[in-house]
């Protein structure tokens, strides 16, 4: 089984994105996403940045992909889709149905790319669509419980790798809002680029003090913290190809080392949890994985 | 440039009565579900069992009306034939179109019924030409319905770059995540209206009078609390007050509707085909004067040579049917965002 990194979800900045993914190097990742797939005004890092450490990453034996921005409004947005696309070398993960129609049209159609989370990919039938536009593995939308991934494996008949949200807060929604400009009465147009003083976003709590969703600009998450090292027995046995971690804002290469020595049997998986509960920003949840609310915990023994 | 003549009136119908009502005060189009999770409004009491949509398309076929069944929920892999069954069934109703979100539940629909007209629904997350002309060329899409995330630039600029008509919201409650990309009901309750077909769905509910005031809350998670005198609403999730640094705020949306009224001329000129009023869920009395509003704004266009102007009235009215009893152009309004 193959551990990825997904898509850096926050707006960290240039030199701790470049030290992070220097980091990264050297750590049991199989995968690497890369790029930014929340907010167009987020420029730290711009698309010939990203290539360059994909370069970087690619040369330490990271199998390197390119993600799309899940929401595309504005022709500028457009344009940055198409040189993702066109970019020749590394595969690109489709993060809308924008990104498989440049992917997918055209004289020469790209094969071999990845059908992203947010594609709401949810039976065979679709899947199965994809597949035959050359996506040569999938993301399960993190809502899916195990057992509708098993069934929607098993209806497909055929072999595609499948990645699982494995580890890391949930993003949740997309808006044309950006809810951290908001928070500091600040336009979107002229945000101040505020999501930068927030490494993991900015908690939101309900009434009573109880965490609840995570503010990311226009990206609303969970506030606990979506993890399966518990689970991985399960995951294990259902044959699942790729776990994907979500960058946090501290203590990434510990989970990583954490997930890949659960998964090689060095550690039991409930003391890969333990172990990890000091290095999460939140609570545990794993209610998706069982088919539950989200935001629930089952420890699975 | 569409002529007002050319812009249709999509109207909600959940029910029976609120399909006539519709039809009465000048919907050119209504839209309605079935009684499951095969549409975006699954709510107990709503929608239409078969009995219900012979006689609903009878009445409004008979008035040289149109029935666009809404399917925009996605679904899985044990409950696909249900979902494909819907479509059957829409077909064999006559539907004028079926509204539709999962492309293999598109790709269905077009092998097995080459005449009917499909609409890609808002909940199908089509923000882009691009996007769009995915589904025109793989399943021949006559209409999409965009998500309530674009400016009127950004509107003009798809529908420019598409041979798809272009449906857009104009009024009724206001979504403010991209429909389609928002699990925070399933986060909740483990019910979305991805998969479920319902939002902050009602039996996860609870209203609890306390010292501290009404509290409302979703799968026990506390959305908001209300003193005495301030009107209590509905608990969803993402229009309650929250603790955001030590600062209790509606920190997502306040309870308020989407109201485009002013903008009907720039809706024409830049092509706009269709708007659609939300609101499913609500009653007849709704449906009356919101079509009744629009019907007369949109005659109002066609009609009368003067520059289109806004009856106060008709705002006095939208008013007293929109949520919070407020309005917003939503991300017509650049500062919205």
């Amino acid at each position: 089984m193959k551990l990825a990194l997904g898509p850096l979800l926050y707006y960290w900045p240039r030199q701790s994105t470049l030290a992070f993914y220097a980091d990264m190097a050297d750590s049991p990742v199989d995968i690497v996403y890369l790029g930014e797939t929340v907010c167009s005004r987020r420029h730290e890092l711009r698309l010939p940045d990203w290539i360059e450490i994909a370069e970087m990453l690619a040369g330490a034996g990271k199998d390197v992909v390119l993600s799309s921005q899940v929401l595309v409004e504005s022709e500028s947005d457009l344009k940055t889709l198409r040189r993702i696309v066109a970019n020749g070398t590394f595969r690109v993960e489709a993060n809308d149905m924008g990104a498989v129609e440049l992917l997918t049209s055209g004289d020469a159609p790209v094969t071999n790319w990845i059908a992203g989370p947010t594609l709401n990919i949810f039976n065979p039938v679709t899947l199965g669509m994809f597949a035959d536009l050359g996506a040569t593995r999938w993301v399960a939308p993190p809502e899916m419980s195990r057992k509708q991934i098993a069934e929607l494996r098993h209806g497909l008949g055929r072999d595609m790798e499948t990645e699982i949200f494995a580890h890391g807060r949930l993003p949740l929604a997309y808006s044309a809002r950006c809810f951290t400009a908001r928070h500091f009465n600040l336009q979107k147009d002229t945000c101040e680029f505020r999501c930068l003083q927030f490494a993991d976003g900015i908690p939101l709590k309900t009434r009573e003090g109880e965490p609840f969703l995570t503010l990311n600009g226009i990206q609303t998450q969970s506030a606990h913290v979506h993890t399966l090292l518990a689970d991985l027995p399960a995951v294990v046995a259902d044959g699942i190809d790729i776990l994907r971690i979500s960058p946090q804002g501290e203590h990434t290469a510990e989970i990583v080392d954490l997930f890949r020595r659960a998964v090689d049997g060095l550690i039991p998986p409930m003391d890969a949890l333990t172990d990890a509960l000091p290095l999460l920003p939140d609570e545990p949840c794993n209610g998706f994985w069982h088919g539950r609310p989200g935001v629930e915990q089952f420890v699975t023994l | 440039m569409t002529s007002a003549r050319q812009i249709e009136l999509v109207c909600p119908a959940g029910s029976l009565p609120a399909l006539k009502t519709a039809v009465d005060h000048g919907a050119d189009c209504v839209y309605l579900g079935f009684k499951d999770a095969t549409n975006a409004r699954n709510f107990s009491g709503l929608n239409f069992d078969d009995k219900a949509l012979g006689e609903g398309v009878r009445y409004a076929h008979d008035r040289g009306r149109k029935v666009l069944l809404a399917l925009n929920t996605y679904p899985q892999t044990d409950n696909w034939q249900r979902w494909t069954g819907a479509v059957d069934r829409a077909a064999a109703f006559g539907m004028d179109a079926v509204i539709l979100a999962d492309p293999g539940l598109m790709a269905y629909a077009r092998r097995v019924h080459p005449d009917l007209r499909l609409h890609l629904s808002v909940q199908g997350s089509a923000t882009s030409y691009d996007a769009i002309n995915f589904y025109h060329r793989h399943f021949g899409i006559s209409r999409a319905v965009l998500p309530r995330v674009l400016s009127l630039a950004q509107v003009e600029q798809v529908i420019a770059n598409t041979p798809v008509e272009i449906e857009v919201f104009g009024f009724g409650g206001l979504c403010v995540m991209v429909e389609g990309r928002c699990a925070l009901s399933a986060y909740a309750t483990g019910e979305s209206p991805n998969c479920n077909g319902a939002c902050s769905p009602g039996k996860h509910v609870r209203w609890e009078q306390t010292p501290k005031g009404m509290e409302t809350r979703l799968g026990g998670i506390l959305i908001d609390r209300f003193a005495d005198g301030e009107r209590a609403g509905y608990p969803t999730l993402c229009k309650g007050r929250f603790d955001v640094n030590g600062e209790t705020y509606y920190a997502i949306e306040e309870p308020t509707s989407l109201n485009t009224l002013e903008l009907l001329p720039e809706l024409a000129r830049v092509g706009v085909r269709a708007i659609k009023i939300e609101g499913r869920q609500r009653s007849p009395a709704y449906v009356a004067q919101v079509t009744q509003v629009w019907r007369a704004a949109i005659d109002r266009l066609l009609d009368d040579p003067q520059p289109f102007r806004v009856d106060p009235a008709w705002m006095n009215a939208l008013n007293k049917n929109s949520e919070g009893q407020s309005h917003t152009l939503g991300a017509y309004y650049r500062p919205w965002k």
